[in-house]
């Protein structure tokens, strides 16, 4: 059962007060944070201060709603008025944003109780969460192996429940990879649906927010929650396919579950096998499964990294040690201390690529890589769009393998751009894609798989990955 | 004549005059304590987002279609990447190869056209302000927005590239979406300058002289850089590619920078902006709301309402004034006798060109139509009238304040012939005169006929009629 119903039901019904599951979870990130890492903020205060709130509420015989007084985690990009807002960079070390994120708004009105900001990759960029400046979130299966990244201390918060759930962002994976590493459910919606006005940019036409939870049915609430039309990002959409809660349970027979051929191809083969035996439990359930071929899948992860890091090295120019931030000590001219604020400030993975994004946008390079990047978006997103013509939800790995060992993924930067091979796809095409756990490797560590839906429809989507939760007994074992 | 031909384009820089900046609801009003106009957003917070304002997209169409543009049904943001203080985001939210408006022309005095390449949108940057040694930056100015108008190198004189950009003036306060003042930076210019052999048709190497933000400095910039150039090739030299500032003080040009140092601006797409697209309906329905353009104007007014082509280029130069012309000369016969009141008396008050652009008095067009229409029914003189005028304007009160019942008619025969009488005898020295041949005595008889009539009598009858009696 959805774990954000059950404390509902007990506070409403008096089970628990939220000032003492508040307490309750700020102890337990007390006493597992040090091992985990997953926080860099922790805000008790704030978050006891809400829970009074609730509690008065609760007290004067008042509704409350599904998210309220529900302990949460913002990934530390997510601005947060009052409250530093790193992304796990120096550059960043003691700046407080001036106002809220949009879903940080929509979940404060709601009385969400946010306990802290946690752990990420510096600015979002890696895949083990160890480029952050306060060192890198622990695996909560196993704390020799890292959470994943970017998001790995939303994962590490919520696997190791010393949080309900988070909201992470996702550019290339970042949500999906550390929950499927974690072995929790991580939802990156469509593009577009969740508002990005106060997330703290990485690669614009390709970050989204979205939920990390302990199971479908959280992510569906959440979801439903944070997927409002915001009129300050004009690329928003909203929730334009409805309400995800009431799909969840739909009967999913006749259902056409697509595998892309390539998606199988290069994967560890404990990794291969989870995912084929969850087609074998979609097919048990009645649904149909498709193969067919996605050549051009093989362009993704290139036309990522170049996008993504064009895109990387404009937003981040703001950085410069003017207006807010880290500010290098000595300098003798304005030019010395941008810099040298940005040498000192910005880690290695940042500073790699942002000059890689630098120069994909060059003049006579140009045209070589980004120009040719941005035709093949098109031709992955076209490709999808085929894909969606012949089946209703396609099934691939989230990961090509576990979790890396702490520090593997860090000593070989290109080794570990290559393992985002499954994900980064899906924010190329900007569609909405689940990772979900679905069996266990020999070594003990959580294997995901990822459902991919077409665009805005969110609601097919976790109604495929609830029936497989459900089915597979993943919620019992 | 030269051996050597100029030739020309012009970058203008004009700021809109939305209430709001171009990505934000801040304030775009001119001045104010430093950052006071500012939120997250103008000063690019890590996060936030820009929201393009409907109005820069409808200003900037009208500006394109008052200088004959084509409007792009489907035109998008770009950025510029580049790192300053006064560039928050060190990126320019701004238009690279698909702008919004493009082709067009403005069309000189000597029927000549200088063609327009683009008109694109784009936000403005702050403001570093040096004081004590010290650097500090303003962002009161970032995000207001600017239109860039961008010409063919199809100027061929100084004098040229100075009715450009009066002309462009003009076009664009007509079209209400600028007051383009030059001395407050909501108009700048770059000019791109090269020169050749008279009759040569490729263009030689060009300079960019940069940011010059009056039509003065223009001219001397152009005609300095002219002979700098002219100097070069006759000398030997040749020119170099480069980018220049000019300095009023010493009237010279110094490099900025030359082309290898050139910024490589990185454009690509703003993905934060979805793209604009414009539909013909919506670019009609702008149309319709355009006034009546200056060029169109000075030719209706030359020659449905005779008014002299001199007086009409004076009369249109600015929008207000034709709006008061046009409203004071409704119902009238003769709508040049308000023409010649504005560019007389009106025009005595308001001395500056800023002045006549504001076009600030205390009479209102409804005072001074029903002046007119006093002297068109005949009921007072056009002098008296006038002296009325000066009094309305200083006052600002009505004719019938000034004139009163007994000064409405003129004086019938009888009348008048008693004042000449008077006239005469009242005055022997100044008879004396004019029997001795001096014409101009009958001058101040003619006063003291004014006078005494309260400006009523007719001064050309009273003056022929003095010329019997004083026989």
């Amino acid at each position: 059962m959805s774990k954000i119903k059950k404390l509902h039901q007990q506070l409403v019904a008096k089970q628990i007060t939220c000032t003492e599951l508040t307490s309750g979870y700020l102890k337990k990130i007390e006493e597992k944070n040090g091992e985990l890492n997953a926080y860099i903020t922790i805000t008790g205060e704030q978050a006891l201060a809400t829970a009074a709130a609730v509690d008065k509420k609760i007290a004067a015989g008042e509704q409350i709603g599904l998210l309220e007084g529900i302990p949460m985690t913002l990934k530390d990009n997510i601005s947060t008025n009052g409250i530093e807002t790193t992304c796990a960079s120096k550059i960043l070390t003691g700046y407080k944003p001036i106002y809220d994120a949009t879903v940080w708004e929509l979940l404060k009105a709601q009385n969400a109780v946010l306990l802290g900001k946690t752990n990420m990759d510096e600015f979002a960029m890696g895949s083990s969460c160890e480029t952050s400046y306060y060192g890198g979130a622990k695996n909560p299966v196993d704390t020799n192996y890292v959470a994943g990244g970017s998001s790995g201390g939303g994962a590490s918060a919520v696997g190791g429940d010393i949080a309900v759930y988070a909201l992470g962002s996702d550019t290339g994976g970042s949500i999906r990879q550390p929950a499927a590493f974690c072995g929790i459910t991580g939802f990156k919606p469509t593009y577009g649906s969740v508002s990005r006005y106060g997330l703290v940019a990485y690669a614009s036409s390709l970050d989204q927010i979205g939920p990390i939870t302990s199971c479908v049915e959280d992510a569906a609430i959440v979801y439903d929650a944070i997927s409002a039309y915001d009129s300050k990002d004009s690329t928003s959409r909203g929730n334009i396919g409805g309400s995800t809660q009431n799909a969840i349970n739909n009967d999913i027979k006749g259902m056409k579950i697509g595998i892309a051929n390539e998606y199988l191809q290069g994967v560890r083969d404990e990794v291969k096998t989870a995912v084929l035996q969850a087609a074998d439990v979609y097919k048990s359930m009645g649904a149909q499964i498709v193969y067919f071929d996605m050549p051009s899948l093989k362009y993704a992860l290139p036309v990522y990294y170049i996008l993504a890091c064009a895109e990387a090295s404009s937003n981040l120019g703001r950085y410069d040690g003017i207006r807010y931030g880290y500010k290098t000590d000595s300098y003798n001219s304005i030019h010395e201390m941008m810099c040298k604020t940005r040498s000192e400030g910005f880690g290695a993975e940042v500073q790699r690529r942002i000059l890689l994004g630098t120069y994909v946008l060059s003049a006579g390079y140009y045209d070589a890589y980004y120009k040719k990047a941005q035709n093949l978006r098109g031709s992955i997103a076209q490709a999808f769009n085929n894909a969606f013509g012949i089946c209703d939800i396609m099934l691939a790995p989230t990961v090509p393998m576990t979790a890396f060992k702490n520090g593997e993924a860090v000593s070989d930067p290109v080794e570990t751009y290559l393992t985002d091979i499954c994900t980064v796809p899906i924010n190329i095409a900007g569609l909405p894609a689940i990772s979900i756990p679905c069996g266990k490797s020999t070594n003990g560590l959580p294997i995901g798989m990822q459902l991919i839906g077409n665009k805005f429809e969110e609601s097919k989507l976790l109604n495929a990955a609830y029936k497989y939760e459900i089915e597979s007994g993943v919620l019992l074992k | 004549m030269s051996k050597y031909e100029l030739v020309a384009g012009l970058e203008t820089h004009i700021e809109l005059a939305t209430n709001t900046k171009i990505f934000c609801g801040c304030t775009t009003e001119f001045g104010g304590e430093a950052n006071t106009h500012c939120c997250p957003v103008c000063i690019g917070l890590p996060g936030t987002l820009p929201k393009l304002n409907k109005r820069v997209v409808e200003y900037a169409i009208r500006a394109g279609l008052a200088t004959n543009c084509k409007i792009a049904e489907i035109s998008k943001m770009d950025r510029k990447n580049y790192c300053y203080p006064d560039l928050p985001k060190a990126y320019q939210i701004s238009q690279f190869d698909k702008p919004l408006c493009y082709e067009g022309y403005v069309q000189l005095s000597n029927g000549r056209k200088i063609r327009l390449t683009r008109i694109h949108i784009e936000e403005d940057a702050g403001k570093l302000i040096h004081k004590n040694g010290d650097t500090y930056v303003d962002y009161n100015r970032g995000g207001v927005p600017l239109i860039e108008i961008v010409s063919e190198p199809d100027i061929r004189s100084v004098e040229e590239a100075r009715e450009y950009v009066e002309k462009l003036q003009q076009i664009i306060r007509y079209v209400g979406v600028s007051d383009c003042k030059m001395q407050e930076g909501s108009m700048r210019c770059d000019v791109n300058i090269s020169v050749r052999p008279q009759g040569s048709d490729t263009l030689g190497t060009r300079t960019e002289i940069k940011n010059m933000n009056s039509i003065t400095f223009i001219a001397k910039a152009m005609e300095y850089e002219f002979e700098r150039q002219v100097d070069l090739i006759e000398s030997g030299g040749s020119v170099v590619q480069e980018t220049l500032r000019y300095d009023d003080a010493t009237n010279t040009t110094s490099s900025m920078r030359s082309k290898e140092d050139a910024h490589d601006y990185r454009y690509f797409r703003e993905p934060d902006l979805v793209t604009i697209s414009v539909s013909k309906e919506q670019v009609d329905a702008i149309a319709k709301t355009l006034p009546e353009l200056p060029e169109a104007k000075l030719q209706r007014y030359v020659q449905e309402l005779g008014i002299p082509q001199k007086d009409a280029e004076l009369l249109t130069k600015y929008r207000r004034i034709t709006e008061f012309f046009e409203s004071a000369s409704i119902g009238l016969q003769n709508p040049k006798t308000v023409a010649n009141f504005i560019l007389g008396s009106v025009f005595k008050t308001l001395e500056t060109e800023s002045a006549k652009e504001d076009f600030k008095i205390l009479t209102t067009p409804a005072q001074l139509n029903e002046l007119v229409k006093l002297i068109e029914s005949g009921k007072i003189k056009n002098n008296l009238a006038k002296a009325a005028l000066d009094k309305m304007l200083a006052s600002g009160k009505g004719a019938t304040d000034f004139i009163d019942e007994s000064d409405m008619g003129g004086l019938d025969e009888a009348a008048l012939t008693e004042l000449c009488k008077q006239a005469i005898s009242s005055n022997p020295a100044a008879v004396e005169d004019y029997k001795n041949g001096k014409e101009k005595a009958l001058q101040s008889l003619l006063g003291y006929i004014m006078k005494n009539s309260r400006g009523k009598a007719d001064a050309q009858a009273a003056l022929a009629m003095l010329k019997d009696l004083a026989v």
